[in-house]
């Protein structure tokens, strides 16, 4: 139900570095757990995540079990024009999530 | 004879002020109280100050939508009454629980918030310990970060204060332990690897990285019950609402932190 938070820098100089936080609601269901009965809990995880500037892929993160509930992703890139960032979330059970974001390079 | 005179006119010409210096530097020695957030680890102080990095801001988000949602056969949002949140919700929470003159007995946040959703929007109430609920709490909750907590002004709460205190000083549970044993007389040390805090519910509901999840002081108080071996009481019952209540009046005066992060 919630909204990825996604923190990006309004404007920026050209070829600045900028930090890009992403904080995503999930819970990151490890699979190994077990029920009071005993039953196998199923895996349910983001097991991709990948940020797109403009037409350009930037990064890109590979997500496990181990990794905890709620994932909170921060990452640096450089500005290097105006545009659009798009963020796209998806893992098990057809999770899709995605944000966007916009910047201003001068 | 010479410097008692000097102190007493000292006294009669800025009275008032050397009353407050006094004042003052009394309460600033004697308040030994300590947030469980003095005692964390670095990172997680990091995360619970940045709200890009605390995962609470995901229910608050959550709350800020249901918020201004309208719902229930009344079809109004909460916003419909209440306004914006920022002034009409600031220093709620930081003064709950507060007395229900109807039900002559001392009502919860939670409970507070699922009165409206009933009897205002005329929806059914929310679960305790739902989304929904831990969502809009947190939203109410953190329009009171940094004001101090205040629990506890109206006379008709004593009765109820004094019946938490009693909970918690009582020995209970298979361990035979009471809440007070670890959290009064031996606060500060450590049980396994975890600090025993002072048990200060400064910033409920708070994400607890061992729940991976927000949660909410019914849930955190039932966790240490269960610790202690001894029957949870159920959330919102009378017991749980005395112990929240004079834990939120032994905190008075300390900042809220809405939402914390605790490990
Ligand atoms: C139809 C109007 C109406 C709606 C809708 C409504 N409320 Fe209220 N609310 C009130 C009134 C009036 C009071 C105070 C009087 C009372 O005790 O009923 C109140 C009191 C409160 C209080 C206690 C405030 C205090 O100072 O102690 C809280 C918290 C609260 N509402 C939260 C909510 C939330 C959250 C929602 C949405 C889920 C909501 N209300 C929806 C009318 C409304
Ligand atoms: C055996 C020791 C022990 C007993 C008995 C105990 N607790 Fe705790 N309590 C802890 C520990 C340890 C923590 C911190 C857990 C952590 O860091 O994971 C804690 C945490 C808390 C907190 C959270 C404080 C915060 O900053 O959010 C509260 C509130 C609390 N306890 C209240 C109580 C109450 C009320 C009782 C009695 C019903 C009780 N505890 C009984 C050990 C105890």
């Amino acid at each position: 139900m919630a909204r990825p938070i996604i923190n990006v820098p309004a404007k920026a100089r050209r070829g600045q570095v900028i930090e890009i936080k992403t904080l995503v609601s999930h819970v990151m269901e490890t699979g190994y757990r077990h029920t009071e009965t005993g039953e196998r809990v199923p895996r349910d995880i983001i097991t991709e995540f990948v940020c797109v500037y403009n037409d350009e892929e930037i990064f890109r993160a590979t997500l496990s079990p181990a990794v905890a509930a709620n994932p909170f992703i921060t990452f640096h890139t450089l500005a290097t024009e105006s545009g659009k960032l798009t963020f796209r979330w998806t893992g098990d059970n057809g999770f899709s999530e995605t944000g966007t974001a916009t910047i201003e390079v001068e | 004879m010479r410097s008692i005179d000097i102190v007493l006119r000292c006294v009669s010409t800025s009275g008032f002020v050397l009353m407050l210096v006094l004042l003052d530097s009394l309460s600033a020695t004697t308040d030994t109280r300590r947030s469980t957030y003095d005692d964390m680890s670095r990172d997680i102080r990091a995360m619970q100050d940045d709200d890009m990095a605390n995962p609470a801001s995901l229910w608050v988000n959550d709350g800020a939508a249901l918020w201004s949602q309208p719902a229930g056969a009344a079809q109004m949002s909460c916003a419909d009454c209440h306004g914006d949140a920022a002034t009409s919700m600031k220093g709620v929470a930081a003064r709950y629980p507060v007395f229900d003159a109807a039900r002559g007995k001392p009502v919860g946040l939670e409970a507070r918030i699922n009165h409206c959703r009933k009897t205002r929007q005329q929806a059914p109430a929310f679960a305790p310990e739902s989304r929904d609920l831990l969502a809009l709490t947190a939203f109410v909750g953190r329009q009171s970060r940094g004001l101090p907590i205040t629990t506890g002004d109206d006379p008709r709460l004593a009765p109820f204060v004094e019946a938490g205190r009693m909970i918690f000083e009582r020995r209970q549970g298979q361990l035979n332990l009471s809440c007070a044993i670890c959290h009064d007389h031996n606060a500060g040390k450590r049980l396994a690897s975890a600090l025993i805090p002072q048990a200060h519910p400064t910033g409920y509901p708070i994400y607890r990285l061992e729940w991976q999840s927000l949660g909410s002081l019914a849930r955190r108080l039932r966790n240490c019950m269960a610790g202690m071996r001894a029957a949870p009481y159920a959330t919102g019952s009378d017991e749980i609402v005395a112990l929240e209540l004079f834990l939120m009046a032994r905190a008075r005066g300390m900042a809220t932190e809405t939402p914390a992060v605790r490990p």
